[in-house]
């Protein structure tokens, strides 16, 4: 359990680098550290569909991202340096946050169950019975295409409705030349 | 006076770093990378589509699935593209292919699971179960896979491809001016 709460301290301090950094070639390579101690971190929850498909998308966004940054500027010059004001007025949110998590966040997440421990009984459920009813052995492919095959057809026609759109929007035939 | 000073100076440093790299990806858009790189390309390629077949088909065994397939898929022709340069990679491949592609999967998906209409209702899981963990097995679920890894894999290809036409669409535009 350790080393996935240092794993999640190094996730928000890569996160705070990726957005601080002026070069936006560091900033892309904070953001992968940050992707990829996400792949540990569902490899030490164990889910490695999740695993899997996190490290493969992390992989093709950041090739795509660092393409993008090739073709256009390396340096980000919209970030001005911070004045006095900005940092006194971080500072004062940052200790609304802290108050808010002491004080209320204590009362609101008692309520919670604890981690690990999902409070839905039908996983159960589908632990006990999947193998038998759907004859796979992975008990994510049985749940994503069989139980809750709906949704993943939405998700399928939301990817499609996505790729039509970028085509439609970056294609080459039909410009007009501005 | 001093302000502007600095700015002036960081956007001639800008500028010139802007000139290197476009210069750069030039080289690498015509030529390709080296040889290494393009070796380790053609060894590698092959193995990376055999491993994403690998991971669609046993998507109701192992870990993985539909989704994480295609995106490997795709990461195979990305590698390609970017180890081979754009021209001699857009020499090979066809983009209408991939439009064909990614239609074809989509409408897997959707016939399957309105063949679920056949013996009661939508997604209904009607082929034999099989065996457990025998490759021909868990009824539809691997026909769902397959369907999805198609259209992940074309549709994400034809992300990457538009933004790449889009960077070869705006250096003619430029070529046209002079």
């Amino acid at each position: 359990m350790l080393v996935l709460y240092v794993l999640l301290a190094f996730m928000i301090v890569a996160a705070l680098v990726a957005i601080e950094t002026r070069d936006l070639l560091s900033s892309l390579i904070s953001l992968g550290a940050v992707g990829f101690a996400l792949t540990v971190v569902f490899l030490l929850l164990q889910a490695p569909d999740l695993a899997i498909v996190q490290i493969v998308v992390e992989i093709l966004t950041l090739v795509i991202m660092i393409a993008v940054i090739f073709r256009t500027t390396r340096i980000d010059t919209t970030v001005k340096d911070r004045s006095l004001r900005e940092i006194v007025l971080l500072c004062v949110g940052l200790v609304v946050l802290l108050v808010f998590l002491g004080g209320l966040g204590t009362l609101i997440f008692r309520g919670l169950p604890s981690f690990g421990e999902p409070p839905l009984r039908v996983s159960e459920y589908y632990l006990r019975e999947g193998l038998q009813e759907t004859g796979a052995s992975d008990l994510v492919a049985s749940i994503i295409l069989d139980y809750r095959g709906y949704d993943t057809l939405g998700e399928a026609m939301v990817l499609f409705t996505a790729v039509m759109g970028v085509l439609a929007v970056l294609r080459t035939i039909g410009r007009k030349k501005s | 006076m001093k302000v502007q000073g600095r700015q002036a100076k960081r956007r001639e440093k800008i500028d010139k770093r802007r000139e290197k790299m476009e210069k750069r990806v030039e080289k690498i858009d015509k030529k390709g990378m080296t040889l290494i790189v393009r070796t380790v390309t053609r060894l590698m390629a092959g193995l990376i589509v055999l491993y994403s077949i690998y991971i669609i088909l046993h998507g109701h065994l192992t870990p993985g699935g539909g989704f994480a397939g295609g995106v490997i898929f795709t990461a195979a022709f990305v590698l390609i593209t970017l180890a081979y340069g754009k021209e001699e990679a857009f020499a090979r491949m066809r983009e209408s292919f991939f439009h064909f592609l990614e239609s074809l999967g989509g409408i897997i998906f959707l016939v399957t699971a309105l063949l679920g209409f056949i013996a009661g209702y939508f997604f209904l899981n009607l082929l034999p179960k099989g065996k457990p963990l025998a490759l021909p097995s868990a009824g539809i679920i691997p026909v769902c896979n397959i369907g999805i890894g198609i259209k992940v894999g074309a549709g994400l290809f034809m992300v990457f491809l538009a933004l790449v036409i889009i960077g070869f669409a705006d250096e003619n535009k430029g070529e046209d001016k002079k």
